[in-house]
């Protein structure tokens, strides 16, 4: 009886587990397709009469620059060219400070560490302010080139963080031959050490692009047009409006989904690494 | 700037010394804020905890689908905070969501209920919003954890007779003591600073039901005009998060 029961609870958990992490995001997915009917309708209909693609499409294919199709469109790119630019920037400046970190020896490395470590750490809301007056100085309020560079300030010490760790588990030795051979230390790091890093840089990378896909308090502060909107600021805007269109804040949720969901699907594995490097040395 | 008299209503912007910091010590919405905040951190990261090594302990079991269902739980994770908010104030809508359907179809609930309607309730739904997506971050962790127990250690200690719940006690828990920490740290960091789904969710209402700090912060500065306020606001939180990250890493280390 014993021999049955234990396997029998373990299932159980386990269906218990996977029904309490899908249903609430299958109940998003299946009301951006259910027609506006089903979805106002009390009793409520579970399962759609039949299948509504009508708001994807307007996402992708509406022209009006008023309507929130158009604005959605324009804030699925934003992201993504925000993401890219706050990336390589973050990681060209990082990768570079990492390598100071895990090979150099100067004084005040120890401190100089924490005080990366504590800016990741201090809320946005602390420097939101600052940042706000800052980019009004640089005339680089409400552009994607302006938050990207303040994605950066966030991400960088991510960056740091990360790859000076990968950096420290490459031995020595392998950068010292190179170096002996004739190569400068760049030239090194370039071709004897990123290349030897190429995991540590795909997860760090990968989270990179979840940070800045993710942020809200900054784009929400930092942009007021379609030129520079980011997907979580149309999705507020849009579900805070007077009149809500719960069909299409649905669709949106979906659509800003789908990148992070299934890059942390794919990658899983790199995903986990990482997270468990950044949490064992904070 | 927090030192200053900072209102964009007047055109300039007088020093004041250390005033805006002893106007808000002395207005009780601060202190009600504070408060909530607490209440959000505390309840949010025990859940979190407690879930997430329910989570791990199953996880680290052999079983078929294990594999998938470590996939599955990475997907809240993964979800971005204001697609979570957007989800979980759709469920909870008063008039159609689908928390009030499954309820009232299931017989528990007799009306349908406006969960973020009162600020007691509100707060709540918050926080469950933020359980759900934060458990599995917990339950990795502490899942990585378990894995390095080595396994002669439950061994021996089932040779000796100890059952199942003395060998949790005795040999899992101070065990993992270092990730448990390392959850508690990073999630209470994370829940005392939590904005974003309280500005989709809730708005900080109904009221001030759901008005954390660093949402009392931002009314301050973005909605009141008052940037030196803010900015004072925002340094007060920066100064308690550096003195609970302090705290932590003393914790942390002699159990290293």
């Amino acid at each position: 009886m014993r021999k049955l029961l234990a396997p029998l609870l373990t299932y159980l958990a386990a269906a218990a587990v996977a029904v309490w992490i899908l249903a609430p995001f299958a109940w998003l997915l299946i009301s951006s397709l259910s027609p506006n009917v089903d979805l106002l309708s009390r009793p409520l209909h579970w399962i759609p009469r039949h299948l509504d693609f009508s708001r994807y499409v307007t996402i992708f294919t509406s022209s009006d620059p008023v309507s929130s199709g158009y604005t959605f469109r324009r804030a699925l790119v934003n992201s993504s060219v925000v993401a890219f630019l706050s990336t390589l920037l973050s990681m060209a400046v990082g990768i570079l400070a990492a390598y100071a970190f895990a090979r150099l020896r100067f004084r005040g490395k120890g401190s100089l560490r924490l005080l990366f470590l504590a800016t990741y750490m201090l809320p946005p809301i602390a420097l939101v302010v600052a940042m706000y007056f800052i980019l009004g100085q640089l005339h680089l309020r409400d552009t994607v080139w302006g938050l990207a560079l303040v994605y950066s300030s966030f991400i960088t010490p991510y960056v740091i963080w990360l790859m000076s760790g990968y950096f420290e588990a490459i031995p020595a030795e392998i950068e010292e031959a190179s170096l002996v051979d004739g190569c400068t230390r760049l030239g090194s790091l370039v071709r004897v050490l990123l290349p030897l890093a190429v995991p540590g840089l795909v997860t760090t990378a990968i989270f990179s692009v979840l940070l800045a896909w993710d942020e809200f308090l900054y784009a929400l502060i930092m942009t007021s047009s379609v030129a520079a909107k980011t997907l979580p600021v149309a999705i507020a805007e849009f579900s805070g409006q007077y009149m809500v269109d719960y069909g299409m804040m649905t669709a949106g949720g979906v659509l800003a989904a789908i990148p992070p969901v299934l890059i942390s699907f794919l990658l899983q594995r790199y995903i986990i690494s990482g997270l468990l490097t950044g949490a064992v040395k904070g | 700037m927090s030192l200053h008299e900072w209102n964009l209503t007047m055109p300039r912007h007088p020093f004041v010394g250390l005033a805006n910091y002893a106007q808000i010590l002395a207005t009780p919405s601060f202190w009600q804020a504070i408060g909530r905040t607490l209440y959000f951190t505390l309840v949010s990261t025990g859940l979190e905890l407690l879930l997430g090594l329910a989570i791990a302990l199953l996880l680290n079991r052999p079983f078929r689908g294990r594999g998938l269902l470590r996939a599955l739980v990475l997907l809240p994770w993964a979800l971005p905070t204001v697609v979570n908010g957007i989800m979980w104030r759709w469920i909870d809508n008063p008039d159609y969501g689908a928390l009030n359907a499954l309820l009232t179809q299931a017989g528990l609930l007799h009306a349908y209920r406006n969960w973020l309607g009162s600020p007691w309730s509100a707060l709540n739904m918050v926080i469950l919003a933020d359980v759900w997506k934060m458990t599995p971050l917990a339950a990795l962790l502490l899942l990585a954890g378990l894995q390095t127990i080595p396994r002669e250690l439950y061994e021996s200690a089932a040779i000796d007779g100890a059952g199942g719940w003395r060998q949790f006690l005795g040999i899992t828990l101070p065990l993992l003591r270092t990730s448990i920490l390392i959850v508690l740290v990073a999630r209470t960091i994370e829940a005392f600073k939590v904005f974003d789904i309280i500005y989709i969710m809730t708005r900080g209402g109904p009221g001030d039901g759901t008005m954390t700090i660093a949402y009392y912060a931002y009314t301050q500065a973005f909605s009141s005009l008052l940037f030196g306020k803010g900015a004072a606001i925002s340094y007060l939180i920066a100064l308690f998060i550096l003195l609970l990250s302090v705290g932590y890493v003393r914790l942390l280390r002699p159990a290293q």
